[in-house]
């Protein structure tokens, strides 16, 4: 179980307590959480649940895997920050993300 | 004018299953799909990905059950109407009157959504000023190269699109290609070839930048680049091309007075049928409780829709249930002895 905090663009926070084994995309959507759309259902293969992670938080999650980078190119203003929500798996290790969502994700 | 049992809007798999179901049971169909291939997102975003819950079929990739799909709806001759998007849906005397961007107009008792998410459109550049020369000097795909000879031309994206035409227009035209990392997802064949391109100054490379604005009095004249550290660059531009993948978009489906759910239309499970009367709706862009985003799925939603449909298209007789492998008059149809 991680407690994970969602910035949507506006400035509008979410905190929400994830259970582990679920991904971070997945804490959004079944909290209807808006600013996440997950299109394509958590299949890596639409760039709708695009988010920044800060540089503190970044370096401490699993690196990507390949493929996420290239659905990242197509995803909406992607900097070195971006992460898609989907391949973010929760664990007790993420207890305390910041997430910050795009302005939009299409 | 074409008047016809059904219209299917999509050709993804579902769309395709729905069409087989209705060719059984006699009915005649039009299919419409915004992409210019058939297949939806099995086709255009995974067709070499392989998929492994079809029932029966332990393993295939998006493109071969699209292929297998194709074939076994072709003893019906259904007419595909690809690079189309259904824009307008009326009713008139209990017929829907259903326009499209081509200016195709089809009068049915049926419409099935097989829409998935929406329809695929190019991603566009996230500034305003980009908006100004849309389709003019701002282009997210090429119809005529010619255009561009003897032009600057600014190539945004790092996938096969943008790699092919920095090459192919880089024999007439002063090309710039900007990615916003040093890693391209394109075939290494082609990144190789930028490369070498690059190093004999014939394009100007330009990694992990991004499009900041476009400039321009009237014509377009100059883009303007920036890093993730803030230092910009400004480009001499005739033309600025963006090939960023495709984005779904539900599109006019949300204007044709449909009961929506997020992006989903609520549907009954008997047979599919929307809140308005002969409009269905199958695969993921329907919603139920219990609804599951599996192409299975989606086949049983198109075999019940499809007979959803029949009630309509065949008000004065009975619909018979019968089986392929017993009924001669579904033989028939298929064109097998």
């Amino acid at each position: 179980m991680a407690k994970i905090k969602y910035i949507e663009y506006n400035g509008k926070e979410h905190i929400v307590e994830v259970q582990n084994g679920l991904t971070v995309m997945e804490g959004a959507i079944q909290n209807d959480i808006p600013g996440i759309d997950a299109d394509c259902g958590g299949g890596m293969s639409c760039a709708t649940c695009h988010v920044y992670v800060k540089e503190d938080w970044y370096d401490k999650l699993p690196k990507k895997e390949m493929g996420e980078d290239d659905m990242l190119d197509q995803a909406y203003e992607p900097n070195s920050n971006s992460r898609l929500s989907c391949q973010i798996m929760v664990s007790d290790d993420l207890d305390g993300l910041t997430v910050h969502m795009p302005e939009k994700q299409v | 004018m074409i008047k016809t049992d059904v219209v299917i809007v999509g050709a993804g798999p579902t769309g395709l299953f729905c069409a087989h179901q209705l060719g059984i049971i006699g009915l005649k169909c039009e299919i419409v799909d915004n992409l210019d291939k058939i297949g939806g997102q099995c086709i255009e975003l995974y067709p070499d990905k392989p998929i492994y819950d079809i029932p029966a079929v332990p393993e295939c990739t998006g493109e071969e059950l699209t292929n297998n799909l194709i074939e076994q709806i072709k003893p019906f001759k259904f007419n595909f109407n690809l690079n189309d998007r259904v824009q307008e849906l009326t009713n008139e005397n209990d017929n829907w009157v259903v326009k499209t961007t081509n200016g195709k107009e089809f009068h049915t008792p049926n419409v099935v959504i097989a829409g998935g998410v929406g329809s695929f459109e190019p991603r566009k550049f996230p500034t305003k000023s980009a908006e100004k020369f849309d389709g003019t000097s701002v282009l997210y795909s090429i119809k005529d190269k010619t255009i561009f000879k003897d032009k600057s031309v600014a190539i945004f994206g790092g996938g096969d699109s943008a790699l092919d035409w920095a090459i192919e227009l880089s024999n007439t035209s002063k090309v710039s290609l900007i990615h916003r990392r040093e890693e391209f997802r394109g075939a290494p064949s082609s990144v190789q070839k930028i490369k070498e391109l690059s190093e004999k100054n014939i394009i100007n490379l330009f990694t992990k930048y991004s499009i900041k604005d476009v400039k321009g009095n009237g014509s377009l004249e100059e883009v303007e680049i920036k890093s993730e550290e803030g230092e910009s660059k400004i480009l001499k531009a005739d033309y600025v091309l963006g090939f960023f993948g495709l984005i779904m978009q539900l599109g006019p489906i949300a204007e044709w007075g449909l009961n929506l759910n997020k992006k989903a239309i609520p549907v009954n499970t008997e047979n599919f049928e929307t809140n308005k009367k002969g409009i269905f709706a199958i695969g993921d862009i329907c919603t139920y409780p219990g609804k599951l985003k599996l192409i299975l799925s989606g086949f049983h939603e198109g075999a019940l829709a499809a007979r959803g449909c029949f009630k309509y298209a065949r008000p004065n007789e009975k619909y018979r249930f019968e089986f392929t492998t017993a009924s001669n008059t579904i033989k028939d149809r298929l064109g097998v002895k």
